[in-house]
């Protein structure tokens, strides 16, 4: 009855999607504020209906209720209740639902909020925004009803149950913060079309796309993190990104998303570069979609491909091509038309933030390459290739690096014309202490590696470079420092928000360089007792025993570590057996030691030539691994410090208005 | 095909862990690095996507070994690579090859910055200089402000 009734309003929500549209493109064309009140509270119902749907489907899973046939095929009675929760959206079916949740979510919130917005403007935004919910509901609705009972067959006793290789912690919450940033791009792209079609982009948009895409980016940020430290310790091979084509499709868009944050500020302060934030706009939501596509149809072998589904990839494809494409051909036919903005000199703030959209654009663009080539090559030759790290490494690794050199540089010079030795009296002391630290890398750390130690020059020039700019800022030991005091207490949330975000750049490029070049690895099959060595650490296999997990059986091994003769942490590395799946997974030890990790990985039992009962010990020392995943989540910090910016809210720039005496 | 069967079934036998496997490890470090670096850059075809350094497919065991015989048998990384590829394909590469088949993806991204750097240059050298107001200009400026001051 729950599941109808979840169905039942699943439609209505696709009649008020529909409804959203109608009135809101009629509320604009007859300029009326009553037909556009109606088309956002049609955006709220929207919203409404779909968030009951979604409560029927989680009810659905909580309740292990095997009719429901997504249910059956992605859930098991023994599963933790986190995972029964998760399950809603581990399957095809369930993340198109979450991504429509998510996606009349922004389309009640952007309706709800934007009070401050021109009502033309304002209307055509939620009517694009109903064109979007209308085409993604109608899809669920007709292919990908999560709610559908199971025709025919009997209700099973017991479920197949989730991958088990999805139920994890940090995976459970995965799909909806990646969600939340692929579908906030969808305002940003309905404020673009918004735009072209009133012919107008100006300082206010840019002003009003920030906070969409900040927010937006900031989830996508958070999103990908869990993903990259969910393949560290979940797929047990040390690695967190292996530039595979699903963890592309999610990058995509974050990249098109950071160019869209950097060259919004040029239109914001400067109006120049309008057209290019509005393609940033569209690209950055198509990205989305083609991410969403790649990753649910299985046109690419992927190592992460799970709830994979050919025959509706057509019809996604169909989606993606529909929208983008009328959204780009909205774009080539309007922009043009769109007035130049301002002049700046090649040595200016804009200047450079030019160059990091040039930058980014030249990194989206080998990233997409990498990840589409291989399609285009079989497309047009017949010949499979393979295009893997290594073509990333070559291409996209020096697009960023050159990116970062220059981005210290960025905020320290003036807007429309700077100085660049006035940038270079400010900077020299930060390129000396990355140099610096280069060079001691470079002359210390063993093996030695020249393009290891040039990664951590780059990531401490970021860093470095983030405090110039806040000691610049608040002019420190230049004027008294309670002045500095109260310079630094009084800087905009804004000003904090870039700077905690280029330090987690750097704090990530560190980590990253640091792993990379100098991790370590050892293997051995170990009996009770046997040990090995890696990076200076001592293990001795103490113990392995049997486990019974809630869903599973595992085999549990005790692995004591040791340096130089001193007990250091031990590790419990598992290796389970899931017998609703028939998988057999491995769960992997961290032993922390500072920010560097200790990770170890029990592989299975053998027996010696004499008898005796071996187990496969894989060990890696990663230095530095944490400040992989602590750079991201700084940047993400930052989006959100920025976002809490009093200039972000919307309506701001009216009430001032209102406040000074005409 | 009898051939295959059997090495399928050696594979199976000998061959369940990754490249890390101890009993597979080559006695000279120096030779084992190596074939582990190349092991990196080779696909394991059956797999999703993944190298035969990583996999644990049967088939990537299989290939496992061959690159560790042809590294032990001194032939250099080209030669093995160039081996592979004559047997499965460029497909098995990880990186793909410097091709003018390949133009578009290794030039793709350098011709972005390329066009991106062009543009910025032309739009800096057109902007008008600072140059005086034309009379109109002036006249205008002169209207606006007084409407404000009014």
């Amino acid at each position: 009855m729950i599941a109808e009734f979840g169905s039942f309003a699943l439609i209505l929500a696709l009649a008020f999607a529909v409804a959203q549209f109608g009135l809101s493109a009629g509320a604009r064309i007859r300029r009326s504020t009553v037909l556009a009140a109606a088309g956002e509270g049609a955006a709220v119902a929207s919203f409404a209906c779909v968030a009951i749907a979604f409560a029927c489907l989680l009810h659905a899973f909580i309740t292990s209720d095997f009719s429901v046939a997504n249910v059956a095929q992605n859930s098991h009675t023994e599963k933790p209740l986190l995972y029964k929760v998760a399950g809603a959206w581990g399957s095809h079916e369930g993340s198109i639902l979450l991504w429509c949740l998510i996606l009349t979510g922004y389309g009640a919130a952007a309706a709800t909020l934007g009070r401050g917005l021109p009502k033309g403007l304002k209307a055509l935004m939620v009517a694009t925004q109903g064109a979007l919910g209308t085409v993604f509901l109608a899809y669920t609705v007709f292919a990908s009803n999560p709610l559908a009972r199971l025709v025919g067959d009997k209700m099973p006793v017991e479920g197949a149950s989730l991958n088990p290789l999805l139920q994890d912690p940090a995976l459970a919450i995965h799909p909806p913060f990646l969600y939340s940033g692929y579908v906030g791009m969808s305002v940003v792209f309905s404020l673009a079309v918004a735009a072209l079609i009133e012919g107008r982009v100006d300082a206010a948009w840019a002003r009003w796309v920030r906070p969409w895409a900040l927010a937006a980016w900031s989830f996508l940020t958070v999103g990908i993190t869990l993903g990259a430290f969910w393949a560290y310790y979940e797929l047990g091979w040390g690695g967190w990104w292996f530039w595979d084509p699903v963890e592309n499709a999610s990058f995509m868009p974050w990249l098109m998303a950071t160019a869209l944050l950097h060259s919004a500020i040029v239109t914001e302060k400067r109006g120049a570069l309008a057209g290019w934030s509005l393609f940033l706009a569209l690209g950055a939501f198509t990205f989305s979609m083609l991410g969403a596509f790649l990753v649910r149809s299985g046109v690419l072998t992927s190592v992460h491909s799970f709830a994979v589904d050919p025959k509706r990839g057509v019809l996604l494809l169909i989606i993606l091509g529909v929208t983008a494409g009328s959204g780009f051909t909205l774009f080539a036919w309007r922009a043009p038309k769109l007035a130049p903005g301002g002049v700046f000199a090649p040595v200016s703030r804009e200047s450079a933030l030019v160059l990091n959209n040039v930058l980014l654009a030249a990194a989206t663009t080998a990233v997409m390459l990498g990840t589409l080539y291989p399609l285009i090559r079989e497309a047009l030759t017949g010949a499979a290739i393979s295009v893997g790290p290594g073509f990333f490494n070559i291409a996209f690794a020096p697009l960023m690096a050159v990116l970062a050199i220059i981005l210290p540089a960025g905020p320290l010079l003036a807007w429309k014309r700077g100085d660049l030795q006035g940038v270079g009296q400010r900077l020299w002391v930060a390129a000396l202490i990355a140099v610096g630290c280069g060079l001691l890398t470079y002359a210390f750390v063993s093996p030695r590696k020249a393009l290891g130690a040039l990664g951590i020059a780059i990531g401490v020039w970021l860093i470095t470079g983030a405090a110039v700019e806040i000691l610049e800022r608040t002019r420190a030991f230049r004027v008294p420092a309670a002045d500095s005091w109260r310079r630094l207490t009084g800087l905009p949330r804004g000003a904090w928000g870039m700077t905690l975000a280029h330090l987690g750049l750097g704090v990530f490029v560190l980590g990253a360089c640091f792993e990379l070049g100098w991790k370590a690895e050892a293997a051995e099959a170990l009996p009770l007792g046997g040990s090995l060595n890696v990076a200076g650490y001592h293990l001795t296999l103490e113990t392995v025993g049997p486990v019974d997990g809630p869903n599973f059986d595992a085999e549990r091994a005790m692995i004591r570590v040791s340096k130089d003769g001193k007990p250091v942490c031990t590790g419990e590395p598992d290796r389970r057996f899931y017998p609703a799946g028939g998988q057999t997974i491995s769960g992997i030890a961290l032993c922390y030691r500072g920010a560097s990790h200790l990770y170890m990985v029990l592989g299975e039992r053998r027996r010696t030539t004499a008898g005796t009962p071996v187990w496969l010990i894989r060990a890696y020392w990663n230095p530095w691994a944490s400040l992989i995943f602590l750079g991201p989540v700084i940047m993400a910090l930052g989006g959100l410090t920025s976002l809490s910016d009093r200039r972000m809210r919307l309506g701001v720039a009216r009430k001032r208005k209102q406040e000074q005496p005409a | 095909m009898k051939w295959r069967a059997l090495a399928a079934m050696a594979a199976g036998v000998l061959c369940i862990a990754a490249a890390s496997d101890p009993a597979d490890r080559l006695p000279d470090p120096a030779q084992e690095a190596r074939a582990r670096h190349i092991m990196q850059d080779v696909r394991c075809l059956v797999c999703q996507n993944e190298s035969i350094d990583d996999s644990e497919a049967e088939l990537a065991g299989d290939l496992r070994r061959t690159v560790r015989e042809q590294v032990k048998a001194g032939h250099s990384d080209a030669d093995i690579k160039h081996y592979l590829v004559d047997r499965y394909g460029e497909f098995i590469l990880l990186t793909p090859a410097f091709s003018w088949m390949n133009l578009l993806l290794w030039g793709g991204p350098f011709a972005v910055v390329a066009l991106g750097a062009g543009l910025l240059v032309t739009r800096v050298r057109n902007r008008p200089g600072d140059a005086e107001l034309s009379p109109e200009e002036a006249e205008r400026v002169r209207r606006l402000s007084e409407t404000d001051a009014a």
